[in-house]
């Protein structure tokens, strides 16, 4: 791997970049590796990546279907935050902020961790007490969050509506400083290219057709690249989680549904922060490039199919227009969907498959992106002690029969 | 200054000439031209600068393709960012600028960036500014990114229309296949709509001389009269930008500048793509100079605009279309030089614009270079279909392949570029035969980029992706497509790769030595052309956005003087009066605690249940026993969902033996029908229950204090109100002005409480006459903030705000049927998993400070960490202090404890007590 | 915008629908013993098949509940019937 560093770019630039080597390799797959971890995308390779570093396991192989980095880890609105409600939550995620933060340096690659803050507003009088309550929980959990009034809101995003004619004026909101957003593709290039110089093989267009299971354990990984023995497996292929599941003969509480993006052509920085209004269900912030990246909620029809639907198009794009009226006269530059897994509680599945010696990683719903460092940490955490930490034990898929659900639209009213 | 108009060419009206000014400078064009076409016949080149290097840019294409010339333009007030100058047409009075340049394109300070390329290349962010921190670096990187500023203006008329369209063929495209195509299904009896994005249909039409021996502006003229006449429809200036599920395409209808497109969102039985194709640009060194252009483009711009790109022109193509293209300029006027560019690598000067051409020894002057490194048809939505490509080798292009349901591609689009075998796929297509894909006379050379070769090589104009960038992604083993792209930011600009896309590949294929269709494509993403935002949003704005619920009441209310608020979509009294909201507040409860209270409780969900099983399946669907219930009397309970915890709480009358009334929160009676008709019609037989939601029939009043009975007494409702008669929690039907009334003595506020429900058009009278006997009495109307007080001194919960989506009836205090019900319930197996019987449950309770209201949203904490939370807080008028009621882990069993209270930074002491603090054995409640 | 063939009042935009279920969902009598792991399953379990699924879902306007064949990845619809009619 070549290192970068300044004088090595000086260098490189004066000739062309003909010394850069290749950022990860092509490797044909051995017949045996100690770990194979199925899905290449943020979550299997930061997998791999911290089995090299934490574990010292290098015999390892990422199986991926097409080109790594290609699911949900690159087309996402790269939000990161730990904005959450209950001390499980909160845990999880804060300790992947805390991951991200140290990231580019880690990786030697910059994924452009940029911390700009997110706000989520209030928009009503029973609206600010629930921020109050989220507030105060997010506090308590050691999480950094500030409650602002309208007043402090307009100052941080003059570009947001505070019209007395909006349909949900703002009354306020809820910020964290450390949220913000990354680079998406960058997350997964620098785990790639980290992961492969510790020695582990990544194998891209390397479809997985069956699990081979012995005496009730998972020995094997049958791949259109041959068959690949694994001492233990890992899977991390958000959106097909059940249909890998329905290979090995597990159940899973999962139903897929699009969740849809957008992008707007480059403009100059209009809008600081990570920004959602919950009654619109929509969210944005701005990239570096200038593109406003818009989210919302999911299709209402659970689907496979990786695009996008026009109702809900309309239901956040006009949801944006009533947030930032001044930015209706953007244009719109490119919409695409991805698949993701919706658990009950909407809180990931981290822990054992019920099948010997295959460990999950799925169930990330629409927060998937942000939970790359962590959830490639516990899984490694997983797969190499063969039990949980402390941060994926409550994500465990027993929770679904104790009743341990962990729900954060529990925590402001929501009954499922 | 080479640009020019050339007499007799063009669609552009002389007769009116329109002003306008280019980065400061005024010039003057007609109507009919573009931005683009305005200002090239002015002379002026430089248009724009590239996004990374602020190299200067000139034209690419004359339409969607260009993605150099981006300007931001205003016009009477309206001013909109990076609009394209190729398709934004001229107006009188436009004021625009190059974007991202500064002062202005010819002359942008920022220039100086393309000395620094070299380590500005392909990924160079990844490689850099990870020390110290990103942070330091950020800010000033996104200054210098983006393209346009947006102004902070709100554009009050800048508004959608959104219509829905359908049509037996959609025909998008309407050049000569396009038309052909249309006319002949129209005629053939099909309703037929035709959408071309042009303002004048045609497409590349008026490149020719004539058609059908006639002039092509009157053979275009002909193909829309006879569609017209034969019934079909012609959209100009209409883009269908993407293809949806199901079939739904979508159209924007662009009208002059500053208004917002209309969404059209069209559903046609069958669809003719007819697109054309676009020229791919040549790759050598410094093509990116103002000048090297579309051949096509060229073309194009003297035959619609009349303008003439320059004087002295090489045309370098490597393919047999181009000859016609080149003997056409020549014939305009111009000096024309063919240049074979496989007789040996070309290069265009160094220079601000481009000024002549290398190839191998030879050097010539010229003042515009156009190029055409042979077609590629547009194929977008196609994919957007689902359609299949496959790779055609002897047109060196991706064309159509396996179809989607109900569309065919014809034309250019279809890679038929010879005009009759289109014209006769056009015709087959109409009538839904499968167009005779037959020889081409189109012959194209293999020309791709070489990897290895000297010099700047650009691939992508507008996000600076030159051949280099290809070879380091290659060489870094980027060489996925996705990855390519996404590295390189090929692609990416405002055309999403409309030019760049193919280069982009075939370098890649180069590279790698292997065939360009293994190199594959990335995925075509809608919308075709960028469209407004504004174009989804609509009348979906302000209010409309998602309308409120209104009370049959809501004039009376106004003429009260109530503050209306929203309430779980409904808009509702709050308050009433001008004076501070806590004093209000608190004035209305001592009124209804001393007097009575007149409130308007309409919202409140009123479902029927009827039916021979209406018993059993109520048993089923409530938390409570439902079968002792006997006509007459009403019960308070739960609805659970299936994971056990609180859906909703509500009161159930049983108006007869087969017959309920159903009574649930304001906000959750779409909810409940719901959930109440799925139940019904899964595992119970529908056909012997009725669910009829009656919510918005009936308005409810509720009048509320010692004096209640003493007011209903003197309605004449034709019921006996006397306590030993009408006990709580009976239900009595009446008569109001000979209709049907329904009373129930239930109680929200602690105190004697009669709900009376009239059908909504009666309400008017009878809220009239509960004023006129409850002033007379002292009685006064109140909002929902007092009731929210009121019940909450009462120790009355409010769903979703005093209880999560964890809690469980015993969490309340309600534990009973857990046990003791022995018939199934929804739910009932869930409050036995281990989270429902485990420690630390979240309980409801109440909290009384010493130290003043607690805040709503409160935690109780526990060494530092949450036990719960405060979820009511109020001021209490009858108590005259501070009330709460929280749910805290094992309250019920902690009462009297002390615990901390932390909201943000602050830290106070409460104790837990019971959640009642008003009349707490209920002799009000039963008086 | 996808349409949706409720049996009772025909086609109609899926923002008129509502997600009931999986079809096929039995729910265990619970007046005898119930597992935890088959209580959780009848809760929680989703085949969610990549393909031809079948699900019961509403149509609001009439409140009937439908079986919709459909293919998960192309949105294809294939057919409908009205629930009652596979319970008879």
């Amino acid at each position: 791997m070549s290192r970068y560093s300044a004088g090595r770019i000086f260098r490189e630039g004066l000739r062309a970049g003909r010394g850069w080597g290749q950022a990860w390799r092509t490797p044909n797959p051995k017949p045996a590796y100690d770990v194979v971890i199925i899905g290449g995308g943020g979550h299997g390779l930061a997998t791999a990546y911290y089995l090299t570093k934490n574990h010292g396991i290098r015999n390892v192989a990422v199986i991926e279907k097409g080109w790594l980095g290609g699911g949900n880890t690159g087309r996402n609105t790269t939000a990161i935050r730990s904005n959450y409600f209950y001390p499980e939550s909160a845990a999880l995620y804060d300790k992947s902020v805390a991951l991200y933060e140290g990231l580019s340096r880690d990786l030697n690659y910059n994924v452009m961790f940029s911390q700009r803050g997110m706000i989520v507003c209030a928009h009503s009088e029973p609206e600010m007490e629930m921020a109050a309550r989220q507030c105060n929980a997010m506090q308590l959990n050691g999480v950094d969050a500030e409650l602002l009034d309208a007043d402090q809101v307009r100052k941080l995003e003059p570009a947001l509506n505070f019209s007395p004619t909006m349909r949900y004026p703002i009354h306020g909101g809820v910020l964290q400083r450390r949220a913000g957003t990354g680079r998406h593709d960058a997350v997964a290039w620098g785990f790639a290219r980290a992961a492969d110089a510790g020695g582990v093989d990544i194998i891209q267009n390397c479809e997985v057709l069956d699990i081979r299971i012995e005496a009730g354990r998972a020995t094997a990984v049958e791949t259109s690249q041959g068959a690949i023995k694994a001492g233990v497996i890992g899977a991390a292929v958000a959106g097909h989680s059940s249909v890998l599941a329905g290979m090995a003969g597990y159940e899973l509480p999962i139903t897929s549904y699009v969740l849809q993006a957008f992008v707007s052509e480059p403009i100059k920085p209009v809008l600081n922060r990570v920004v959602l209004c919950p009654p619109f269900g929509t969210y944005a912030s701005q990239s570096d490039k200038g593109g406003l990246v818009i989210g919302g909620g999911l299709d209402r029809i659970p689907s496979y199919g990786q695009r996008g639907n026009m109702p809900m198009q309309e239901t956040v794009l006009s949801a944006f227009c009533e947030m930032f009226p001044s930015l209706a006269k953007v244009k719109l530059l490119r919409h695409w969907g991805g698949i993701v897994d919706v658990t009950p509680d909407s809180s990931p599945i981290i822990g054992p498959s019920g099948v010997d010696g295959l460990y999950l990683n799925c169930g990330w719903g629409t927060g998937g992106f942000k939970a790359i460092p962590v959830g490639g940490y516990l899984l490694a955490h997983l797969l190499a002690e063969g039990r949980h930490h402390a941060l994926s034990r409550p994500f465990g898929l027993d929770r679904f029969t104790s009743g341990h659900l962990v729900d954060e639209a529990a925590s402001s009213g929501i009954a499922h | 200054m080479s640009g020019h108009r050339v007499e007799n060419f063009g669609l552009i009206d002389r007769s009116r000439p329109l002003h306008f000014t280019f980065d400061g400078r005024r010039y003057q064009g007609f109507d009919g031209d573009t931005l683009a076409s305005a200002l090239l016949a002015n002379g002026v080149r430089i248009l724009g600068r590239s996004f990374k290097y602020h190299r200067p840019r000139g034209l690419w294409g004359a339409w969607s393709d260009d993605a150099n010339a981006i300007l931001s333009v205003k016009r009477a007030g309206t001013d909109l960012p990076n609009c394209p100058a190729a398709t934004t047409y001229l107006e009188d009075g436009m004021v625009a600028r190059a974007v991202n340049a500064w002062p202005s394109a010819a002359f942008d300070v920022k220039g100086g960036l393309d000395l620094f390329q070299r380590w500005l290349g392909a990924g160079f962010y990844y490689k850099t500014f990870i020390w110290p921190d990103w942070h330091l670096f950020e800010p000033a990187i996104r200054q210098m990114a983006g393209l346009g500023s947006v102004s902070e203006s709100v554009l009050e008329d800048y508004i959608s229309d959104q219509i829905h369209g359908a049509c037996d063929v959609l025909v998008v495209g309407g050049g000569a296949a396009g038309l052909v195509a249309a006319r002949a299904a129209a005629e053939a009896g099909r309703d037929v709509c035709l959408v071309d994005d042009q303002r004048v249909p045609g497409g590349g039409i008026y490149q020719r001389a004539d058609i059908d021996g006639q002039s092509p502006a009157d053979w275009v003229r002909a193909q829309t009269k006879a569609i017209e006449a034969a019934g079909g429809r012609v959209l100009n200036a209409t883009t269908a930008f993407g293809v949806y599920d199901h079939g739904l395409i979508g159209l924007a209808e662009t009208g002059l500048f500053g208004n917002a497109p209309r969404l059209i969102r069209m559903r046609a039985g069958r669809v003719i793509l007819a697109m054309g194709a676009l020229d791919r640009p040549i790759t050598f060194p410094e093509n990116d100079r103002p000048g090297v252009m579309s051949l096509f483009g060229a073309a194009e711009l003297l035959a619609r605009y009349g303008v003439m790109v320059g004087r002295k022109l090489a045309v370098v193509a490597n393919h047999s279309l181009a000859d016609g293209v080149a003997r056409a300029l020549g014939e305009a006027g111009a000096w024309i030089e063919r240049i074979d560019p496989g007789d040996g690598p070309i290069a265009a000067f160094q220079g601000r614009r481009v000024t002549g051409l290398k190839q191998g020894s030879h050097s010539r002057v010229y003042d515009a270079v156009l190029t055409s490194g042979g077609l590629t048809p547009l194929v977008h939505l196609w994919r957007h279909a689902g359609g299949k490509l496959s790779w055609c080798d002897k047109r060196q292009a991706f064309l159509p392949g396996e179809a989607p349901q109900d569309m065919v591609a014809i034309g250019a689009a279809n890679g038929t570029f010879d005009l009759d075998a289109a014209l006769d796929e056009a015709k087959a297509a109409a009538t839904g035969a499968p167009p005779p894909q037959g020889a081409t006379t189109y012959a194209v050379a293999l020309l791709w980029p070489e990897p290895g070769a000297k010099g700047r090589q650009w691939i992508d104009f507008q996000n600076d992706v030159t051949l280099k960038d290809i070879e380091v992604a290659a060489r870094e083993n980027y060489v996925s497509v996705e990855h390519l792209k996404r590295y390189t930011t090929l692609g990416m600009a405002s055309d999403q790769g409309k030019t760049a896309n193919m280069a982009g590949l075939a370098a890649m294929a180069a590279i790698q030595d292997r065939p360009l269709p293994e190199v594959g494509t990335t995925t075509f993403r809608p919308p075709f052309v960028p469209v407004p935002l504004e174009l989804y949003r609509g009348p979906h704005r302000q209010q409309l956005w998602h309308p409120l619920k209104r009370l049959p009441l809501e004039v009376e209310h106004r003429g009260l003087g109530a503050a209306l608020g929203e309430y779980g979509g409904w808009l509702r009294p709050a308050w009433y009066g001008t004076g501070a909201a806590d004093a209000q507040i608190a004035a209305e409860v001592r009124t209804a605690r001393g007097t009575a209270g007149l409130f308007d409780g309409s919202p409140l969900g009123k479902i029927e249940v009827m039916g021979p099983d209406a018993e059993a399946f109520l048993d089923f669907v409530y938390y409570n026993t439902v079968r002792t219930l006997k006509p007459g009397q009403i019960r308070y309970g739960f609805m659970l969902t299936e994971g056990g915890v609180v859906f909703d709480d509500g009161v159930l009358a049983r108006l007869g033996s087969a017959h309920f009334l159903v009574s649930c929160s304001s906000s959750h009676a779409d909810g409940v029908r719901v959930h109440l008709e799925a139940w019904r019609q899964d595992g119970n037989d529908p056909d012997r229950i009725f669910i009829h939601d009656a919510t918005q029939a009936w308005a409810t009043l509720t009048v509320t204090g010692p004096h209640a009975r003493a007011i209903v007494s003197a309605v004449d409702l034709g019921i006996d109100f006397a306590a030993s008669a009408f006990p709580h929690m009976a239900f009595r039907p009446g008569v109001w002005r000979g209709r049907e009334a329904r009373v129930a003595r239930v109680s929200f506020s602690g105190d004697l409480s009669f709900e009376i429900s009239v059908p909504a058009s009666l309400a008017g009278e009878l809220w009239g006459r509960l004023l006129e006997i409850g002033r007379s009495h002292g009685a006064e109307p109140i909002g929902l903030e007092a009731m929210s007080v009121m019940r909450a001194e009462k120790g009355y919960i409010i769903i979703g705000k005093d209880t999560d989506g964890e809690t469980m009836p015993h969490d309340l205090g309600f534990a009973g049927p857990r046990f003791k019900k022995t018939t199934a319930f929804l739910g009932d197996r869930s409050l036995h998993n281990a989270k429902a019987t485990g420690p630390g449950r979240k309980e409801l309770v109440g909290l009384k400070s010493t130290g003043g209201r607690l805040a709503t949203g409160a935690h109780v904490a526990k060494a530092g960490a949450s036990e719960g939370y405060v979820t009511s807080s109020y001021d209490s008028p009858t108590l005259g202090a501070p009330i709460a009621l929280g749910l805290v882990a094992d309250g019920r069993s902690r009462l009297g404890e002390t615990v901390e209270i932390r909201h943000l930074d602050q830290s106070m002491a409460a104790e837990l007590c019971a959640p009642c603090v008003f009349d707490p054995e209920g002799k009000r409640l039963h008086a | 915008m996808q349409i949706f063939p409720c049996p009772f009042c025909g086609h109609r935009n899926e923002t008129e629908f509502h997600f009931a279920g999986e079809l096929g969902k039995v729910r265990p009598d619970t007046t005898r013993k119930v597992s935890d792991k088959d209580w959780a399953s009848y809760l929680y379990t989703q085949r969610n098949e990549k393909g031809t699924v079948r699900e019961v879902w509403m149509h609001l306007p009439c409140a009937e509940l439908f079986v919709l064949e459909r293919d998960s990845v192309t949105m294809a619809v294939l057919g409908s019937r009205p629930l009652r009619e596979g319970q008879q």
